[in-house]
């Protein structure tokens, strides 16, 4: 059985839909949609490194690269901005974040 | 043959079931774990692929600092494990109906693509081979040469998380004892020593 690129597709598919959903779910704490954000970039790299392979082309590699950077920068970024959150009002909780409603 | 094959297999049902077991485990810090072993499990799978670079570079970034951030603000945060978990089947038809009609859509998306005969060959960078160039050695010739500037792009958006991230979470509170480098240096003798004359057998 040779394993193509439809298999790593599919794979990037269901975490990406997992991410999704995880967003969507989760209505009790910021972090798990952190973590979820960060699923759906997985899942982007996987779908990046796939295609690089299967089309001999090494840009997706390097494409793939940037992505994790801006992902490693914004997981620091999206963390301290819970914490200052969380030091301001006590809760991260998703219902609590509503101050900015008009 | 089979031996690929059953790795891919391998690696991409963990992933797969670390990726549920993120969203669906009780505890924030299982979350975390699990998201640890989703990332190893993908860099197996970048592995498979060809990509050793960004296997260890998945590995390094992601298990070694992404993951022990979340890690550290999970436990920093003083967050009621027990209430979590309340009002997660409210959402689960809406939640569900999405996901559904957006992995419908990536499938009819992926069903209906082919690549392009002469997609070869307008290629920007095309992969040397393996065996004469290795995929780091190919990596760095790409990057450092064509895609330098994007590069240090790379290199300002970490140094611009970097220092958000410190102006986001530092402050001065009140009342804390730090060490005033200034107030130590400028010390003299006069202010820090006094000297008493003390007479033989009468003590100070």
């Amino acid at each position: 059985m040779e394993i193509g690129l439809g298999h790593y597709l599919t794979v990037a598919a269901i975490l990406f839909t997992l991410g999704i959903f995880g967003i969507f779910m989760t209505r009790k704490t910021v972090i798990i949609i952190l973590m979820s954000i960060e699923l759906m970039l997985l899942a982007v790299n996987i779908n990046l490194v796939a295609f690089s392979t299967h089309l001999n082309v090494l840009v997706g590699q390097v494409f793939a690269m940037f992505v994790l950077t801006v992902a490693a920068g914004e997981a620091a970024i999206g963390l301290a901005i819970l914490v200052v959150y969380f030091r301001n009002r006590g809760s991260i909780a998703v219902e609590d974040i509503n101050m900015m409603k008009g | 043959m089979i031996l690929p094959a059953l790795a891919f297999y391998l690696f991409a049902t963990i992933t797969v079931a670390c990726g549920v077991l993120v969203i669906a485990s009780r505890n924030p810090v299982h979350s975390v774990l699990f998201l640890i072993l989703a990332f190893f499990n993908s860099a197996g799978l970048f592995v498979l692929l060809g990509a050793e670079f960004l296997a260890m570079i998945l590995v390094i970034v992601y298990v070694g600092a992404v993951a022990v951030l979340f890690m550290f603000v999970v436990m920093m945060l003083d967050i009621n494990f027990v209430e979590l978990r309340q009002g997660f089947l409210q959402y689960l038809p809406i939640g569900l109906l999405v996901s559904f009609i957006l992995l419908v859509e990536i499938l009819m998306v992926v069903g209906a693509w082919v690549i392009s005969p002469e997609a070869a060959s307008v290629a920007a960078a095309p992969t040397p081979d393996p065996a004469l160039r290795s995929n780091v050695a190919a990596l760095g010739d790409l990057v450092y040469t064509r895609y330098v500037y994007l590069f240090q792009a790379a290199g300002m958006i970490l140094l611009v998380a970097m220092i958000g991230a410190i102006v986001l979470t530092l402050r001065s509170r009140p009342g804390v004892k730090r060490q005033k480098i200034s107030d130590q240096v400028s010390r003299t003798r006069e202010s820090s020593v006094e000297i008493k004359k003390v007479q033989p057998g009468q003590g100070v």
